[in-house]
C-alpha cells in the first residue's frame, strides 16, 4: 500500500494506482476524456494534469501512479486555467453542431464544456479538417470531424480487440484516427463489433439508424409484426430510463414493445434454447461421430466476422448453427407465420440486439433469407430501441410488466445467460450432460463459466469422457487460445479444447457495442449478475426441458439437426480478406 | 616507404555537397599523374567544423589550412605543395602566415576544445587502424577485461556526464538503474535522430568518428548486460549511415563488435534503423516505439526506458554526443574529465553556430564558455556588422537570449534560467533584421508539422499558436491576442506529455517576454521595423530617384512605372514586397517603412 496525500487529505492506495483513481477514492472528481476504466491509460487530451504540491510542475493524473509520500494538489486557478485552455483547444477543433449529433445530451465533451462553464463565445478560431462522413456500413457512423482524436477508439480495437481497423494516421495537426490510407470501415479489418462506439467520448463513432419507418411499417395493415430481444437488452435497457444498474426490465420492455406497436413480442431467449439445442446436438455429433474439434460457437456476429477474416485455416470449426436472432427470424417467418397463415415477406421482424455486429449478420448471406424472405428485417440496437421508447412517448420505469407471446416467446433460464460471456457454455453443458448421460446436471450452476477472467477452462465429464471447455471473450483473447490449438495441431497432438465459446466484446453481449454507455467491468459484472438471477427465477433452466421447445420439434422440425433444421436455423461460413480490393 | 605527406580533405556533409569528392578524386588522379602517390597520403576525414569557409582541405606536416577549395585547385597542391615543397598561399585561410600554428591561430579555432569531435577532421572514418591508432577501443579494452560494471559506472557518474540530446540527465545514474533493472533481455540504444533545424552535430560526429559510439555502446552493453545494440538514425543522413556500417563491419573484422569481443566471451552486436524523418521520434519514447515498428508517438514516463524500453525490457537509451563522450572518459579518467567545464555542467558541448554570425559551423566549447565568446570571438561576430539582437538555442524548444546575457557562462543550468534551453546543441544567431513574430511563427510552423499528433494541447496548441502569429504578421493582430498566446503556451507547458509539445510554445513565450514591444508594433501600429513581414512594409520611391528606371526593369511584379529621368513610382496594390527594387537601386532612393 502506498500513502498519498491529496488536497490535503490522506489516502492509502493500492501500489501502481493512478492519481486519477487514488482521487477518486477521496470523493475527487479529476476530469478526463481519453481516460477510460476499461483501457491503458493513453494520455493523450491532456485534461486531467494535477500538481505536485509546492512546485511547478505538473503531472498527469490518468497515466502516473502514486509513490509513498506523494502530495498533490488537484484543483488550483493555474490547474484550471490551464485545463480550461486545453478544452477550449479541444472544442477549437470539434464542430458545434450539437443538436445535429447522435451523441448531444450523451456526450461527454458536452458535458465537460458545461462543467467548466464554457458558455461564451468561442475565443479560438475554429479549424476543422472537413473530412468526408464515412457511412459505409449498416449502423456504425463515423463521422472523422467530430473525432478529438483521444485515441480510445484506438485503443479498444487494437488492445482490447487485437482487430487493428483503426490506426492513427497523418501526423502534426493533419493526424487523424481511422482505417488505414483513408479506406472506409467497410473496406477495413472491421469487424463491427462497435466497441469504437462505445468508448467514444463524443459523437464521432456512433450508430444510426432511422426509426420513423419502423412506425410506418407497424402501422401498414397488410403486414404482421414481429419483435425479438435478446437476452442482454433486458439487463441494461433500464438504465436508459434512470433504473438502477442490473435492474431486469423484461416484463417492462414486452409493454413497451406493445406500446409501440408490434403485434407478436417474442424473446430472442427462447431461440437461445434453441441454438443449445442445435449447437449442442451438433457438438455430441462431432464428438461422437467425428468432426472438426474444438467446436467454436457461432452466435456472436464479431466473432464469426472476425474468424471469417482472421482464422481461414479454422472456418470449419465454427458450428454451423446460427445465432439465436437468426433463428428466431427463421422460425418467425416460417413456423410462426404459418400459424398465422400470413406469407414470410408480409410479416415485419424486427430484433433489438446489444450488439451494432448483428444488422450486418441480419444480411450477411443468403442462408439469412432461409424462409424465402429477409428472415430479419430490422435491428434496432438497445441504445436505439432506447430512442425508439422515448419518440414513442413511453414513460419507461413505471410501465406494468407483461408476458411474452407464445409459442415462441417463453424461454429456459439456460436462453438467458447467453447475454454474459460464459453463458452459451453453461447452457449448453446443462444439455449437453443431459444428452450424452441421460439424466439432468446436479447443480445447474456451472460457475466455471462465469466470471470476466478473459480465457476460462474447465472440463466436464460427460459419461466418462472428459470434454475440455474453454470460454473466451474479448477478442484479444482468441489469438494465444489459437496459437495453443494450432500448436497441438501442428505437433500431432489432440486439440486442448473440444468446446470454445468465443463473444467478441469483454463480458459477452451484456457489454456488446450497442448497449447503454459508460460500461465498466463492474457494471459488466451487475448486468450479468441480473441474468444469473433472471436464470435462477426461472421455473425451468435447461432448454431441453423448455416445452415450446419440445412442441417445436415435434410440430415442426422433427429433431435437431434434422434437415428441416438444417435448412432454416444452419449457416455456412466465407473466407473474407482483410481489406477489400 | 613512409609518407612526406598527408592531405585531409573534409568529408563532412556541407564539404562533400560543395565538392569535396571531386577535390578528393583529383587528388588522388594529380598524385598518380604527378608520380607522387607513394610519398602522400590523401584521407577524406570527418567535419572540420569550419563550415563557413568549405571545402576544407589540411596538408601536413605544415598544417596548411586551405579553405574554400575547388576540385580544380588538386593539382597545385600536388604539383606546389607535394613536389616543390611550397604552400598554395592563395588557398591559405590567413593568407599572411605561413607558420606550423596556423589552424591555431585561426580565431574559429580558438576557444575551442575538441573532446567529442577529437578525430572528427584528423582520421579516416573509414578507417578502424586511424582510430585504433588514437587510442580507440582501449576504452572497451578497460571494460572488458580490467573494470567491473560497478566500477565503470561509478567512473561515468564522477565524470559528471550529462546527456546531451537535451535533458541533461547524468548518464552514469541512468547506466545504474539500466544496470540494476532486472532482466535477461536488455537494449543500448543509440539515438542520432537528429532533428533541429540548422542543427548537425551528431550527423557530423557520425561521420567523422563512428568508432567512438560503436565502442561507447559496447561498453555499456558490458555494464548493464545487454547484447544487442540499435542505432536510430534519420534516412537523409546517408553518409553518416554508409561510415556507420563501414566502421560496423571494420570492428566485427578486427573482434570488436559481434560474437566473443576480443575474446572476451561478450557477444554485442548493433543494428542500424532508419527514421522516416519525424521530429518527435527525437523524444525517446516516441523513438522506442518506432524502432518497435509503431508509430512513432511518446508514452507516458514513469515507467523510464532503462526499467522498460525497447519491447518492454530494460533501455539504455543516449544521443550520439554523450556516446562519444564515453570512450575519452574510460580513457582518460573522470578527473580529467570534471577539470573541463562548470560545476552543474562537465565537459564540452558541441554547437551547430548559424544564423547571422560571420563564421558558422560546427564549434565545440567548454561548459561555461559564455555566449558572447561562442558568438563574437568563435563566430568572428555578426555578419555585415549588423547589429547582435539575440541568439535561439535549443531549436524550436528553446528561447532568445539577448544582449543582456551574452557574458553569462553557459550549461544545462544557466540556459534553463535564461528561460532556453541546451536542446541538442543548435544555436541560431540572429541580427536587427530578424522580425521575433516570424522567427516564432517560422519554429512554430515547424512543430504544428512535427508534433505527433496525440495529444491535444500540442496538436490543436500549435496550429492555434501558429494561426495567431500569422494573423500577427499579417497585421491583423489584436491585443488580446498576446494573451491567448500566452494562455495557450501556458496550457501547452504544463499539459504535454512530452517536451516536444511542452517547449514548442517556448520561441514564442520568450521572444513575447524579452520583445513584447515588437509584438505590439505589429499589433497596434501594423509595423514590421525589420522589414521581415511583408504585409505590413511598404516600398516607397523617394526624390532620391533619377529615374534610371533599373528598378522598374527588375521588379518581377511590374509594378515600377515612370517616365525617363522622372521619378518612379510603385502601384502599391501589385507589389509583392520582394525588396528587389531596393536591392537594385544604386542611389539609395527606394526606403522600407
Amino acid at each position: 500500500m502506498v500513502n498519498v496525500n491529496i488536497n490535503g487529505k490522506d489516502v492509502q492506495v493500492e501500489e501502481g494506482t493512478s492519481i486519477l483513481n487514488a482521487a477518486k477514492k477521496l470523493n475527487i472528481k479529476i476530469p478526463s476524456l481519453c481516460y477510460d476504466p476499461d483501457l491503458p491509460a493513453w494520455a493523450s487530451c491532456g485534461i486531467c494534469i494535477v500538481r505536485l504540491a509546492g512546485t511547478p510542475k505538473m503531472l498527469r493524473a490518468c497515466c502516473t501512479a502514486v509513490s509513498e509520500g506523494m502530495k498533490l494538489i488537484t484543483h488550483d486557478p493555474e490547474i484550471n486555467r490551464a485545463r480550461k485552455t486545453v478544452l477550449e483547444l479541444i472544442l477549437s477543433n470539434h464542430p458545434a453542431d450539437c443538436l445535429q449529433c447522435n451523441r448531444s445530451g450523451q456526450c461527454e465533451l458536452q458535458d465537460m464544456a458545461a462543467d467548466f462553464g464554457l458558455r461564451q463565445k468561442p475565443r479560438f478560431r475554429k479549424i476543422l479538417k472537413d473530412q468526408p462522413v464515412d457511412d459505409s456500413y449498416e449502423v456504425i457512423v463515423f463521422d472523422r470531424d467530430k473525432c478529438i482524436n483521444c485515441g480510445r477508439c484506438v485503443e479498444a480495437c487494437q488492445v482490447m480487440q487485437n482487430v487493428w481497423a483503426l490506426e492513427y494516421s497523418g501526423r502534426g495537426d493533419k493526424t487523424v484516427i481511422g482505417p488505414v490510407a483513408g479506406v472506409n470501415l467497410s473496406e477495413s479489418p472491421c469487424v463491427r463489433c462497435g466497441q469504437c462506439a462505445a468508448h467514444c467520448p463524443v459523437g464521432a463513432i456512433t450508430t444510426h439508424n432511422p426509426l420513423e419507418e419502423i412506425f410506418e411499417k407497424l402501422a401498414d395493415p397488410e403486414l404482421v409484426s414481429a419483435v425479438q430481444i435478446a437476452p442482454s437488452v433486458r439487463a441494461a435497457l433500464g438504465e436508459e430510463f434512470g433504473l438502477p444498474v442490473g435492474a431486469i426490465s423484461t416484463g417492462k420492455i414486452y409493454t413497451a414493445l406493445r406500446m409501440i406497436g408490434f403485434k407478436h413480442v417474442f424473446d430472442t431467449n427462447f431461440s437461445a434454447d434453441l441454438t443449445i439445442m442445435e449447437e449442442g446436438t451438433e457438438l455430441v455429433t462431432r464428438l461422437t461421430k467425428g468432426g472438426p474439434i474444438p467446436m467454436f460457437t457461432s452466435c456472436c456476429p464479431g466473432w464469426v466476422d472476425y474468424a471469417e477474416k482472421n482464422l481461414h485455416d479454422y472456418l470449419p470449426n465454427l458450428s454451423t448453427a446460427k445465432s439465436p436472432q437468426q433463428m428466431q427470424g427463421a422460425i418467425t417467418k416460417t413456423y410462426f407465420s404459418d400459424i398465422v397463415g400470413a406469407k414470410p415477406e408480409k410479416i415485419y421482424s424486427v430484433s433489438i440486439m446489444p450488439c451494432t455486429a448483428k444488422a450486418y449478420e441480419a444480411r450477411r448471406n443468403d442462408t439469412m433469407k432461409s424462409s424465402g424472405a429477409q428472415d430479419v428485417d430490422k435491428v434496432l440496437t438497445t441504445r436505439e430501441f432506447a430512442a425508439l421508447i422515448r419518440l414513442a412517448g413511453i414513460d419507461f420505469a413505471n410501465l406494468e410488466e407483461t408476458q411474452a407471446d407464445s409459442p415462441i416467446g417463453p424461454y429456459s433460464g439456460a436462453g438467458t445467460i447467453f447475454g454474459a460471456t460464459g453463458g452459451v457454455m453453461e447452457a449448453a453443458v446443462r444439455t449437453a450432460y443431459k444428452l450424452v448421460v441421460g439424466k439432468e446436471l446436479g447443480n445447474l450452476d456451472y460457475t466455471a463459466a462465469r466470471g470476466l477472467e478473459n480465457v476460462k477452462t474447465a472440463e466436464v465429464d460427460l459419461n466418462g469422457t472428459k470434454v475440455r471447455l474453454c470460454v473466451i471473450h474479448q477478442l484479444s483473447s482468441v489469438e494465444p487460445v489459437m496459437a495453443e490449438i494450432r500448436k497441438a495441431r501442428d505437433e500431432g497432438k489432440e486439440p486442448p479444447y473440444h468446446f470454445v465459446e468465443v463473444m467478441a466484446c469483454r463480458g459477452g453481449c451484456v457489454a456488446g457495442g450497442g448497449q447503454p454507455y459508460g460500461v465498466t467491468d463492474e457494471i459488466r459484472k451487475q448486468r450479468a449478475a441480473a441474468l444469473y438471477q433472471d436464470d435462477k427465477d426461472c421455473e425451468i433452466r435447461t432448454s431441453h426441458q423448455n416445452p415450446l421447445i419440445t412442441k417445436i420439434y415435434k410440430d415442426f422440425f422433427g429433431q435437431p439437426n434434422s434437415e428441416k433444421a438444417h435448412h432454416l436455423l444452419h449457416t455456412h461460413y466465407e473466407k473474407r480478406a482483410l481489406y477489400k480490393d | 616507404m613512409a609518407f612526406t605527406h598527408y592531405i585531409l580533405v573534409c568529408g563532412g556533409t556541407g564539404c562533400e555537397s560543395s565538392g569535396a569528392d571531386g577535390i578528393f578524386k583529383n587528388l588522388i588522379a594529380e598524385a598518380k599523374e604527378a608520380g607522387v602517390s607513394d610519398k602522400v597520403q590523401i584521407v577524406k576525414t570527418g567535419c572540420f567544423g569550419f563550415c563557413e569557409k568549405g571545402p576544407i582541405v589540411k596538408v601536413l606536416p605544415e598544417d596548411s589550412f586551405y579553405v574554400e577549395v575547388k576540385p580544380e585547385d588538386a593539382k597545385e597542391i600536388i604539383r606546389e605543395q607535394i613536389v616543390k615543397g611550397r604552400e598554395v598561399t592563395r588557398l591559405l585561410y590567413n593568407k599572411e602566415k605561413k607558420s606550423l600554428e596556423d589552424v591555431e591561430e585561426i580565431q574559429f579555432y580558438q576557444k575551442q576544445l575538441r573532446i567529442v569531435l577529437r578525430n572528427c577532421g584528423v582520421i579516416n572514418p573509414e578507417d578502424i587502424t586511424e582510430y585504433i591508432a588514437r587510442d580507440g577501443y582501449l576504452a572497451l579494452e578497460k571494460a572488458l577485461f580490467d573494470l567491473s560494471p560497478e566500477q565503470i559506472i561509478n567512473e561515468v557518474k564522477k565524470s559528471g556526464l550529462r546527456g546531451r540530446g537535451g535533458a541533461g540527465f547524468p548518464t552514469g545514474l541512468k547506466w545504474e538503474a539500466g544496470f540494476k533493472a532486472k532482466g535477461d533481455v536488455k537494449y543500448v540504444v543509440c539515438n542520432a535522430d537528429e532533428g533541429d533545424p540548422g542543427a548537425y552535430m551528431d550527423r557530423s560526429t557520425i561521420e567523422g568518428d563512428p568508432h567512438s559510439v560503436i565502442e561507447a555502446m559496447t561498453i555499456c552493453g558490458k555494464v548493464i548486460g545487454a547484447h544487442k545494440g540499435f542505432v536510430y538514425i534519420r534516412a537523409e543522413y546517408p553518409l553518416a549511415i554508409d561510415r556507420l556500417k563501414i566502421a560496423m563491419a571494420q570492428a566485427q573484422e578486427n573482434g570488436l563488435l559481434g560474437k566473443n569481443i576480443l575474446g572476451s566471451g561478450f557477444d554485442f552486436d548493433i543494428e542500424i534503423r532508419l527514421g522516416a524523418g519525424a521530429f518527435v521520434c527525437g523524444e525517446e519514447t516516441a523513438l522506442l516505439r518506432s524502432i518497435e515498428g509503431s508509430r512513432g508517438m511518446p508514452t507516458p514516463k514513469p515507467p523510464f526506458p532503462a526499467q522498460c524500453g525497447l519491447w518492454g525490457k530494460p533501455t539504455i537509451i543516449n544521443n550520439v554526443e554523450t556516446w562519444a563522450n564515453i570512450p575519452v572518459i574510460l580513457t582518460k579518467g573522470a578527473d580529467w574529465f570534471t577539470k573541463i567545464g562548470t560545476e552543474d555542467s562537465k565537459g564540452t558541448k558541441v554547437f551547430a553556430l548559424t544564423g547571422k554570425v560571420e563564421n558558422s559551423g560546427l564549434v565545440e566549447v567548454p561548459m561555461g564558455t559564455t555566449l558572447r565568446e561562442i558568438i563574437f570571438e568563435i563566430g568572428g561576430g555578426i555578419k555585415n556588422g549588423k547589429k547582435f539582437k539575440g541568439v535561439q538555442t535549443g531549436g524550436p524548444s528553446g528561447g532568445i537570449i539577448t544582449e543582456e546575457h551574452l557574458d553569462t557562462p553557459i550549461d544545462f543550468g544557466a540556459l534553463t534560467r535564461l528561460g532556453s534551453m541546451m536542446g541538442s546543441g543548435g544555436m541560431i544567431v540572429m541580427d536587427e533584421d530578424d522580425c521575433v513574430v516570424d522567427v516564432s511563427k517560422f519554429y512554430m510552423e515547424f512543430c504544428v508539422d512535427e508534433s505527433c499528433g496525440k495529444c491535444s494541447p500540442c496538436r490543436i496548441g500549435t496550429r492555434q499558436l501558429y494561426t495567431l502569429l500569422d494573423k500577427i504578421s499579417r497585421g491583423n493582430g489584436e491585443l488580446e491576442d498576446l494573451q491567448k498566446l500566452k494562455d495557450i503556451g501556458f496550457a501547452m507547458q504544463k499539459s504535454s506529455l512530452c517536451a516536444l509539445g511542452q517547449s514548442a510554445p517556448n520561441p514564442t513565450l520568450s521572444t513575447i517576454k524579452k520583445f513584447e514591444k515588437e509584438y505590439i508594433d505589429h499589433i497596434v501600429n501594423k509595423k514590421c521595423a525589420a522589414g521581415k513581414c511583408k504585409k505590413l512594409i511598404t516600398f516607397e520611391i523617394t526624390d532620391k530617384c533619377i529615374g534610371c528606371g533599373m528598378c522598374a526593369k527588375k521588379c518581377p511584379a511590374e509594378c515600377i512605372t515612370g517616365e525617363k529621368k522622372a521619378i518612379h513610382v510603385i502601384d502599391q496594390s501589385k507589389c509583392i514586397k520582394c525588396g528587389e527594387c531596393e536591392r537594385t537601386c544604386k542611389f539609395g532612393a527606394i526606403i522600407k517603412h
